[in-house]
């Protein structure tokens, strides 16, 4: 019992950094309907920034991350200048298809500066271990849980109460009527390409800390894909709970079943839940397949 | 420094709302469409549309399906760029100015299909009439309001207040719009066009799909908002009953061209009209 309680845990803290990644996915699916394929490659880049920030130019490790969101940012920026904002009006698929572009950039360069090594950039949060009754858990999870709630809830009281985050939803629910009110779309819909970027940046910093960094960071956003999907590909609450339950499920698969089986089970539980529910638990039933 | 602007401009209306003000409209334009065409490919939506709406007024754009009525409000929110001719507010040519920056101009507009944001309360729809009183921006979004702002807000929310009594829909205001009746979301949506404190308010078929219960409930409110509001509207609907009943200026379009003009009896009596349009048309009588 003890052994189920330990898995459950760990597997549910997991899931909190899953969720930052789900977030990032959703806030560009709901603000422009498209699904941003290079959300794993954002993460990975902000997580070498980080490693570059920390390694190279000796920087503290919270001044790093805050160079790496200050750089992503920046570079969210010009990406939607120079690449997405001239696809505006187009099939939201050529945007989709710029995105996988992005991706390989990123992943490309990435690995001709760095090559395909693990590197173990130094924690963002204490390593100290939580003695939890008789479950110990390790510090890096609970604290990429603690920061992920914190982010979390952070963007769930913008959407809902700042004057910004309503606009987004009105950009995101209807640009046209959105612009009448004296919204201005551009500026939405690049406010919304930097936060997806940031949210991205924290997962990935927060990922390459605790277990390393390597291009195969990317494809930690493969997982979370699934999550997105079971969720509702335009729910924010449907990302978050969906995470929870795709890092519990992974987490006892990978306890009881192996490490291996990790990789399968979280998939055939999505698939199952799909054929009962093709829309996710909480999307909306209108939603475009993918 | 804009939103300086924007808050005088605010209070400015404000004034107007006080109610015993009615009667000392200043004379003048406050919307006009001169020249105006516009095609879409090989189809001449608009050709040489030209009217003008007078400050404080209600001005009704009518014509049989198709005539380009909604493609004139299209033009003048700034959805579509004319091939020629201007659009001017206040007398200030805004041809080239974007869609989101004509609200802060002041001018707001209703839509032929509601057109509320889904999933949001009553309250935050209105909320967002007034959000081109902020200046947005990422630093503003995070930092701290400084005194000039709340004012703003402050001044926001007496609006906000003023029109949700208005209109009588306080009892809804936490409602998501998706669970109202089509009457009280076509009323939300004028609410919302009211908050965002225009000059100009462009009414899209208000009463379309209405009763006649429902459509004099909305006759009236439209009245109100010129009478005790002071702004200009201008609309268009089939329902000639309502049009021939509320309307100071009537403009009639038929195929992308302005067929006649006039007040209500001018119009009513007009035989390219009658041809093209009321005599096809049994309500006209009404």
């Amino acid at each position: 019992m003890s052994e189920f309680l330990e898995y459950s845990l760990l597997g549910i803290l997991s899931g909190g950094v899953m969720a930052l990644i789900a977030l990032s996915f959703v806030l560009i699916y709901k603000g422009t309907g498209v699904v941003n394929f290079a959300v794993g490659e954002v993460m990975m880049l902000g997580a070498y920034l980080y490693y570059a920030g920390t390694n190279s130019f000796g920087l503290a490790p919270w001044l790093a991350f805050i160079g790496s969101l200050v750089i992503i940012g920046i570079l969210a920026i010009l990406v939607e200048r120079a690449v997405l904002r001239p696809l505006s009006g187009q099939p939201t698929v050529a945007v989709m298809m710029a995105t996988i572009g992005l991706a390989s950039i990123i992943h490309g360069g990435v690995e001709a500066v760095y090559g395909g090594d693990t590197y173990s950039p130094p924690t963002l949060l204490p390593r100290t271990p939580v003695n939890l009754g008789e479950v110990l858990i390790p510090g890096t999870v609970l604290g990429n849980f603690a920061m992920a709630t914190i982010l979390i809830g952070g963007f769930l009281v913008f959407f809902r109460y700042s004057k910004t985050g309503i606009a987004l939803r009105a950009t995101a629910s209807d640009p046209v009527t959105a612009a009448t009110l004296g919204i201005n779309i551009n500026f939405s819909q690049r406010l919304t390409w930097v936060l997806s970027a940031l949210v991205g940046t924290v997962a990935g910093v927060l990922i390459a800390s605790s277990a390393g960094l390597s291009p195969l960071l990317a494809a930690a956003a493969l997982s979370v894909f699934a999550a997105i999907i079971l969720g509702g590909l335009d729910s924010v609450l449907g990302a978050i709970v969906a995470s929870l339950i795709i890092g519990w499920v992974e987490a006892l698969a990978a306890g009881y079943l192996g490490g291996k089986s990790r990789d399968i089970v979280p998939y055939v539980v999505v698939l199952a839940i799909l054929v009962v529910r093709p829309y996710g638990i909480f999307g909306t039933r209108t939603i475009e397949r993918l | 420094m804009m939103s300086l602007g924007v808050s005088v401009a605010g209070s400015t209306v404000l004034q107007g709302h006080g109610a015993n003000i009615a009667g000392d409209q200043r004379p003048g334009v406050s919307l006009e469409v001169r020249g105006v065409s516009l095609n879409f490919g090989g189809i001449k939506a608009l050709q040489d549309v030209s009217f003008t709406a007078q400050t404080g007024s209600i001005t009704a754009v009518i014509g049989p399906n198709g005539a380009g009525k909604t493609s004139v409000f299209n033009t003048i929110s700034g959805f579509y760029p004319p091939a020629n001719g201007q659009i001017l507010l206040d007398n200030t040519d805004i041809t080239q100015v974007p869609v989101h920056a004509r609200a802060a101009r002041g001018l707001a507009r209703t839509f032929q299909n509601i057109a509320l944001f889904h999933g949001l309360s009553v309250l935050e729809n209105i909320k967002l009439g007034g959000h081109h009183t902020m200046k947005t921006s990422l630093l503003s979004a995070m930092s701290y309001a400084p005194s000039a702002r709340r004012e703003e807000m402050a001044l926001r929310d007496e609006v906000e207040r003023k029109v949700i009594d208005f209109l009588e829909i306080d009892h809804i205001r936490h409602l998501s719009v998706d669970v109202l009746p089509y009457g009280l979301q076509k009323r939300v949506e004028l609410a919302r066009a009211l908050a965002m404190r225009p000059r100009v308010l462009m009414l899209d078929e208000p009463v379309a799909g209405m009763n006649r219960e429902e459509t004099e409930d909305m006759a009236r409110f439209i009245l109100d908002v010129q009478e005790e509001w002071g702004v200009t509207v201008v609309l268009v609907e089939h329902d000639m009953g309502m049009v021939m009943d509320i309307s100071s200026h009537i403009v009639v379009l038929n195929f992308g061209q302005v067929i006649a003009s006039g007040t209500p009896s001018e119009i009513r009596r007009h035989p390219q009209v009658i041809e093209a349009y009321l005599g096809a048309d049994q309500g006209a009588t009404t």
